[in-house]
């Protein structure tokens, strides 16, 4: 484990985009995480997984600061959080978030939805916003939706509407939070295949997923975590066929 | 793989479930206590409905002196025409009842020209805003040589519409504000909109309206007086406040938390993600409980009769006091309900419109 840290981490000497250092988070006395420790380089894919319960979520979602963490750091691109208002906003803005339940504004078309965003937070004009926005619903094959509402569009075609509007920030880093978890089997693949597509161009993702098919074809790193600790991390090779751990195998003995 | 698989063939409804005998089935005689009920209806209907119809329009009087209205059985319609001045304008000066007319239509005018979500723009506020001018001035006076007629004078219907409208337009932001206080992180903001909220809506209407008119001026630094329709209308601004604040805060318990994530995700701040997202969609929700309140602020300005003023239904009353025309109450009610009904029913089929309008399906 810590060879393929060490190399990953000597391949990019810049400063890393997220960097966690001995971070806990309790939910009332629930100690739900405790001391997480990660360094995510610019341009890294991490998949993150384990059973459920296990702070996966959690995690990410201490990231952009949906939770809330009460002991260490967290330094996004630079800022670190803390309760600074301004703060929070400006690393929110960064980082692009994608949620099991899509999670969409039902009273905006998708359009609305896509540049809410850049009109408001970006201060970009309208125009210009509604322009990006349709370059990128072209990008997730979704074009012809634009002036639809969510509710007239199925599973798949949402998620891919909400990955848009993500990537509409242009953000730093995006966090996905168990993206096909709520999705029919034959709308799993158009979502994948958006993420891949999204990889493939060098985007800095944290994936929290049970697809451990894309984590072998797309992650430079998987996480194993499991009550709170990250109990292993290695690259996909070593992480799906070599275990170090008894607790990584019993998982990887239960999904595969 | 090209190939356009057979399609399977789709039948048409049994014609006993379609059309008029379908509608009748299922609507009148879908079974045997439902055809009874059909048939008991159409005996009570007429059994009741000829005298009804005889009494309104067969024996009745539409416009005829009081004396005329002795030897009928029917209806005398003549109270209203002959006492309708009075009845909708009140104790407003003789000669200048083209004012408040006026004003009236104004207003009425623009809440017509304002159901068109397409023309809620900024110019619409403008709009509304020399609008209310022209009005206070047309009611007034005292400007471009109109002679001054003083709040106490203004009574009927002029005085209903203005306390209804301006309590409801101005009750409904101040109640959403304080459904927000009441749902703050802010102890403080917390505290105070619960407790103003319990306050008011722990205490009747009427109670609300002998304070202002009798309790308030006592605190009032000598010299100093506000005016009685003013206090009577902020009396029920307060009030209404209270009770819509409690409904949008239904409203906003209703919005799902990922909204909330959402629009925190992309780095909106907290009065964008009220304004833009939460609020759009939990005032949506509420439309019916609100129009509910809004229907029962518009009738309940009635009440301001106990403080002295004299609203459309006072007048009436007072009509009905004069020993010419006093016999004939069953009359001038029913012309008074059906004049409440006309805009409550306007602003109830409003808002089932809106309500269909902004169903996006979710």
């Amino acid at each position: 484990m810590t060879d393929t840290q060490k190399n990953i981490n000597s391949s990019a000497t810049e400063k890393p985009i997220i960097e966690i250092i001995g971070m806990h988070k309790w939910y009332g006395e629930f100690h739900v995480l405790s001391d997480i420790n990660l360094q995510v380089q610019s341009g890294e894919k991490i998949v993150i997984c384990g059973p459920s319960g296990s702070g996966k979520s959690t995690l990410i979602r201490c990231i952009n600061r949906l939770e809330e963490h009460q002991r260490g750091q967290i330094i996004v691109n630079g800022t670190e959080l803390s309760n600074d208002v301004k703060n929070i906003e400006k690393v929110r803005a960064e980082v692009g978030m994608v949620f099991q339940h899509f999670n969409l504004f039902p009273h905006l078309t998708i359009l609305e939805n896509l540049t809410l965003g850049p009109i408001w937070v970006r201060k970009q004009p309208k125009k210009e916003a509604e322009e990006n926005a349709m370059m990128y619903l072209e990008k997730v094959q979704i074009a012809e939706q634009a002036k639809k509402y969510p509710g007239q569009l199925s599973g798949g075609q949402q998620q891919r509407v909400a990955i848009a509007r993500s990537l509409c920030m242009n953000p730093q880093v995006m966090l996905f939070d168990e993206p096909t978890s709520a999705l029919d089997p034959e709308m799993i693949k158009e979502v994948l295949d958006v993420m891949i597509g999204l990889a493939e161009e060098g985007m800095t993702m944290l994936v929290v997923t049970h697809e451990m098919g894309f984590a072998k074809s797309v992650a430079d790193r998987v996480m194993f975590m499991d009550e709170g600790e990250i109990v292993e991390q290695n690259s996909p090779d070593v992480f799906f066929d070599n275990p170090q751990h008894e607790r990584t195998k019993l998982f990887l003995s239960q999904i595969l | 793989m090209n190939e356009t698989p057979t399609k399977r063939e789709y039948l048409l409804p049994p014609k006993t479930n379609v059309g008029v005998i379908g509608w009748l089935k299922t609507n009148l005689f879908s079974n045997w206590h439902n055809s009874l009920l059909t048939f008991l209806l159409v005996a009570l209907l007429a059994w009741l409905l000829p005298p009804l119809i005889r009494w309104a329009f067969i024996d009745s009087l539409w416009n005829s002196s009081a004396e005329a209205c002795r030897n009928i059985d029917g209806a005398c319609w003549s109270v209203i025409p002959n006492n309708l001045r009075f009845i909708i304008l009140g104790f407003f000066p003789e000669g200048e009842e083209w004012r408040p007319i006026v004003a009236m239509l104004l207003l009425l005018g623009l809440v017509i020209y304002s159901k068109e979500r397409s023309r809620w723009r900024k110019s619409l506020g403008w709009l509304w805003l020399a609008n209310i001018i022209v009005m206070g001035s047309l009611m007034h006076g005292g400007v471009f040589g109109l002679s001054v007629v003083e709040t106490s004078q203004w009574s009927g219907l002029p005085l209903t519409l203005l306390l209804s409208f301006f309590g409801m337009i101005v009750a409904y932001p101040f109640g959403i504000l304080l459904a927000l206080g009441r749902r703050s992180n802010m102890p403080t903001i917390k505290t105070m909109c619960v407790t103003y909220i319990e306050m008011i809506r722990g205490v009747p209407l009427i109670s609300m309206l002998f304070m202002s008119s009798i309790m308030f001026p006592l605190f009032l630094p000598e010299g100093v007086t506000i005016d009685k329709v003013l206090r009577a209308l902020i009396a029920i601004i307060l009030f209404t406040a209270a009770y819509i604040a409690e409904v949008v805060r239904g409203g906003l318990q209703a919005m799902p938390r990922g909204q909330y994530e959402a629009a925190d995700s992309l780095g909106l701040n907290y009065s964008q993600t009220m304004r833009l997202i939460i609020l759009p969609q939990a005032l949506k929700i509420v439309i019916p409980p609100s129009v509910g309140i809004l229907l029962s602020v518009f009738k309940d300005t009635s009440l301001v009769v106990i403080i002295a003023l004299f609203d459309v239904l006072k007048t009436t009353m007072v009509t009905l006091s004069n020993p010419e025309w006093g016999r004939y109450s069953t009359e001038s009610y029913i012309f008074l309900a059906l004049l409440y009904f006309c805009f409550c029913y306007a602003m109830s089929s409003y808002s089932r419109k809106l309500e269909k309008e902004l169903d996006t399906g979710y």
